[in-house]
């Protein structure tokens, strides 16, 4: 009984480690992480990236993908502490991604290996860090794979 | 408005009317003590004129913000030669509403957005940051524009 329980609850915990596509379990992200991080983008889940990542974006923010995103330190803080505490942890999470940038995370690419380079470049897309794309409820921090559409 | 308590019993509103007015007193009195932050957009042109010593200009300001100094991107690159319409990020796309205060009221009513948003765009347009003549003359020439 207790070694079918065993059996039972770790697979449980592969399959949701596997198929995490983080639409059902991102926290409601830290108002100020919304209001100073999601004016150019969306904001991105915290449990997208490790905490060494999210630290190393943090210390570079004057130059963050191409352009000057920097803070001050009192209003940086709590973002800070909000990140490390809620990153990404886990085995996925081991290898930082070229430039601490999402869309080159081996998760990501393997979620959407089905996706081409060519979709990616639609204008209707606007590149793979433009989650609400195709994932409209992206800023809402729901990525269910069930409600994507790609726009022609 | 009927309350339900618990273990499923009604409850009456008036019952729990003392924290609906000591909420809204408490909403008072905190409404009033918040320093008030918000200044219009003619208060910080003003600042930013003492700051610089010398009279804004509109003219130069339009110059100033629909030219590339040197580099990849002008103001008007995310934010449009005419700012009463929203503009768009030119990495992201993301929409960004009108910088004009005629067209968006919120515009420039907070010293410290202000800044922070000078600071760095500044630095990715010219790679420095902007004067406050600059700064001066960027809000006079928004400042006339209607949408």
């Amino acid at each position: 009984m207790r070694t079918a329980l065993l059996i039972g609850l770790s697979a449980l915990g592969f399959a949701s480690g596997a198929l995490a596509d983080f639409g059902r379990s991102n926290p409601a992200p830290l108002p100020i992480y919304k209001t100073e991080c999601a004016a150019c983008h969306i904001a991105y889940p915290a449990g997208m990236l490790s905490a060494p990542s999210w630290q190393q974006l943090m210390i570079g923010l004057t130059k963050h993908f191409g352009t000057d995103a920097s803070l001050d330190a009192a209003t940086a803080k709590p973002i800070s502490t909000w990140l490390q505490a809620n990153a990404g942890t886990g085995r996925r999470f081991s290898d930082a991604p070229p430039d601490n940038r999402i869309s080159k995370s081996s998760w990501f690419v393997r979620q959407h290996d089905e996706v081409s380079v060519a979709v990616f470049k639609r204008a209707s897309v606007g590149g793979a860090a433009n989650c609400g794309a195709c994932h409209g409820h992206a800023a809402e921090g729901n990525f269910n794979e069930h409600e994507v559409r790609i726009p022609k | 408005m009927r309350l339900r308590s618990f273990n499923g019993h009604f409850l009456g509103l008036q019952r729990h009317a003392w924290r609906v007015g000591a909420g809204l007193l408490i909403l008072a009195v905190v409404a009033v003590a918040l320093p008030a932050q918000a200044l219009t957009a003619a208060d910080q042109l003003a600042a930013y004129a003492a700051q610089s010593g010398q009279t804004p200009q509109a003219a130069p300001g339009q110059e100033f913000f629909v030219i590339k100094h040197g580099h990849e991107w002008a103001c008007a690159s995310c934010h449009t030669a005419k700012p009463t319409v929203e503009g768009k990020h030119a990495s992201t796309g993301k929409t960004i509403r009108p910088m004009a205060p005629a067209a968006n009221p919120e515009r420039f009513t907070d010293p410290a957005k202000t800044e922070k948003w000078f600071r760095r765009n500044c630095n990715d347009v010219l790679r420095r940051e902007c004067t406050s003549a600059e700064k001066a003359d960027v809000l006079a020439w928004l400042l006339t524009l209607k949408p």
